[in-house]
């Protein structure tokens, strides 16, 4: 878990990229990232939409998303959602499809996905053909795109949910 | 006032006369007065003792998180198609893509910012349990006064008593070095020239050895390399050098460099034939090969050393071996040489320090423990290429001493990550999602 120790290594890590703010080309310096097929959609998720660099401070915040989720709840009955619940973690995913956040993973942006993931080892026709299957079996309201409670009835989302608790950095 | 100076030139006296009986004249012929190990025994109880009390310590506050011994990430660990399968939690048809996919690349994704195998591997390794230096010291909590006593001592002990030495030692086996092989260079070429060059090399860095309280264990020695030969090594620290050259000489391959270290070199490849490079001719790989082969096919001359990571890696892993050693030709003797990190940490993180610091932070730790093992030499197959070659021996050495072997090239530490990575996971996921050719 990211505790006093992991914090301390963070601060370690992010020293070795730059001082000060993050920009997105510090994160190149993660070989296992440039690596991942979506890492550049992850680096993006960190900094604000039109903003090109992020402070140290929001940068641990949104890696507090993925603190194990708590199960227990405190006895004051309603409270604010906690950052790491797994509403947020789901959230975080569906923002991963959703680049332009207007709350819809249209299905151009299924298909951008899909081609970061695959890219040259599928057709154009093929990655077509995996986004229509996908959008129709999602999409509940057939306004022909994928709404967050959509995302997060489909099968495969809803059984990650209860994983999602146990995710630990 | 002369009092003073009468009793600062005794003590004087009295220190040379340690230094050169107890410590240089052993040295020479390879002997040991046993005190360092000693001293090693004496430390080993010590840690041992600070072991358990810390354990106590940590149970009683249980707050004190435990280090793992892979990263800060508790990895369930599988290929792609064992952690898709996992997440997709087997109910799911085979062979079809489905929105939760990206899970997988998305958790994989932040665990790496988090904590990644390479960046891990070009800091010092963690300890399990501190080793009272207050440079390892990564979750200190006060535990207990006597804890804190002997750390205190230890401090002391080391930066006036051992330092001072080391220093004194280090220096005269570094000018014994320079002003041997100047005199030995004088020779013309005779085998006697080539016997008085391996004394003057070993004595030398024997007393650097010394310098730095090495405590130095060769196992199976019956595959030392032998002349016209290339020894092959994993690289943690400019150290390794010395380790190596305690028990026998070999020619170092490398860039000339300008100041002392450039002293050094020159003076060195008067006795006895080393293979430096200007910076120009570096670039030019060719060249280095062709001058490395025509060292190799005279088979006289003494063995090769080199360390085919091409940069100094923490010692808990080996990365990437390039394979232009590879391809010289001639017998591969591997070595793996592995440190004891309680004693002291051997790493040269060079973005961190300067040769210089990072030489006094070696005398100012406890000691250093080294095991080195000689592999039985090893040959390229028919068939097999440079590069396949390259990691048979790699995983010999790793395998023997204990290290994890990393695909990774070292160079990483510096550079960006090949576009073919990334088709690699592209592939692999497309073929979990095509299975049947159905899509």
């Amino acid at each position: 878990a990211v505790g006093p120790k992991g914090i301390f290594r963070v601060i370690e890590r992010s020293e070795q990229w730059s001082v000060g703010e993050l920009e997105p080309e510090d994160f190149g310096a993660i070989r296992e990232l440039s690596m991942n097929p979506i890492g550049d959609r992850i680096i993006s998720a960190f900094f604000s939409p039109g903003k090109e660099t992020v402070d140290f401070a929001s940068f641990v915040r949104i890696l507090a998303h993925f603190h194990p989720t708590e199960t227990s709840r405190s006895r004051d009955g309603v409270q604010p959602e906690p950052a790491n619940s797994r509403t947020r973690k789901l959230k975080f995913a569906f923002q991963l499809y959703d680049q332009d956040r207007d709350g819809k993973i249209s299905r151009e942006e299924l298909l951008q996905v899909l081609r970061t993931m695959l890219e040259m080892q599928v057709t154009e026709e093929q990655l077509q053909s995996i986004a229509e299957r996908a959008i129709q079996e999602a999409d509940l309201d057939q306004d022909d795109a994928i709404s967050f409670d959509e995302f997060r009835k489909v099968r495969g989302v809803d059984l990650i949910r209860d994983q999602i608790d146990n995710w630990e950095y | 006032m002369e009092d003073f100076w009468g009793l600062a030139v005794q003590l004087l006296h009295v220190w040379m006369f340690v230094v050169f009986f107890l410590i240089m004249l052993p040295a020479m012929f390879g002997l040991s007065l046993g005190v360092t190990g000693v001293y090693i025994q004496v430390l080993v109880h010590i840690l041992e003792w600070a072991t358990l009390r810390i354990q106590r310590g940590r149970q009683q506050q249980p707050s004190v998180p435990v280090p793992l011994p892979n990263g800060i990430i508790e990895h369930a660990g599988g290929s792609m198609e064992e952690e898709m399968g996992r997440l997709r939690s087997g109910s799911l048809a085979e062979g079809k893509f489905c929105l939760s996919d990206v899970f997988y690349f998305y958790k994989k994704g932040v665990e790496s910012i988090v904590d990644d195998q390479v960046t891990q591997r070009f800091s010092s390794e963690e300890l399990n349990s501190w080793n009272l230096l207050t440079r390892t010291n990564q979750n200190f909590r006060y535990i207990s006064l006597r804890l804190t006593v002997i750390w205190g001592l230890g401090v002391f002990v080391r930066y006036s008593v051992l330092f001072p030495l080391r220093i004194t030692l280090a220096t005269i086996g570094l000018s014994w070095l320079v002003i041997g092989t100047i005199l030995v260079g004088f020779l013309p070429e005779s085998s006697v020239k080539n016997w008085l060059s391996e004394l003057v090399h070993l004595t030398c860095y024997r007393i650097c050895a010394r310098g730095l309280s090495a405590t130095i264990v060769y196992h199976n020695r019956e595959n030392k390399p032998q002349k016209g030969g290339i020894c092959v090594a994993n690289h943690t620290t400019p150290i390794d050098v010395v380790i190596l050259s305690n028990d026998g000489c070999y020619a170092m391959v490398g860039q000339i460099h300008g100041g002392l270290m450039g002293v050094l070199q020159r003076s060195m490849v008067r006795a006895c034939p080393h293979v430096w490079f200007e910076r120009s001719e570096m670039k030019d790989r060719h060249a280095v090969a062709s001058r490395l082969r025509a060292h190799v096919a005279a088979k006289t001359k003494l063995p090769i050393l080199i360390f085919p990571e091409g940069t100094c890696v923490n010692n808990t892993s080996v990365m990437m071996f390039k394979k232009g050693s590879f391809e010289i030709g001639g017998t591969i003797y591997p070595v793996t040489i592995k440190y004891d990190a309680r004693f002291g940490d051997a790493f040269w993180n060079s973005s961190k320090y300067n040769m210089v610091s990072y030489l006094l932070r070696m005398m100012t730790s406890w000691a250093i423990v080294v095991n080195v093992w000689y592999l039985p030499p090893m040959t390229r197959q028919d068939g097999e290429d440079a590069a396949q070659f390259a990691n048979r021996v790699k995983s010999a050495i790793a395998h023997q001493g204990g290290l994890l072997d990393l695909a990774w090239d070292g160079g990483l530490k510096r550079g960006k990550v090949k576009d073919s990575f990334k088709e690699e996971q592209q592939k692999q996921y497309s073929s979990i999602i095509t299975v049947g050719n159905i899509i």
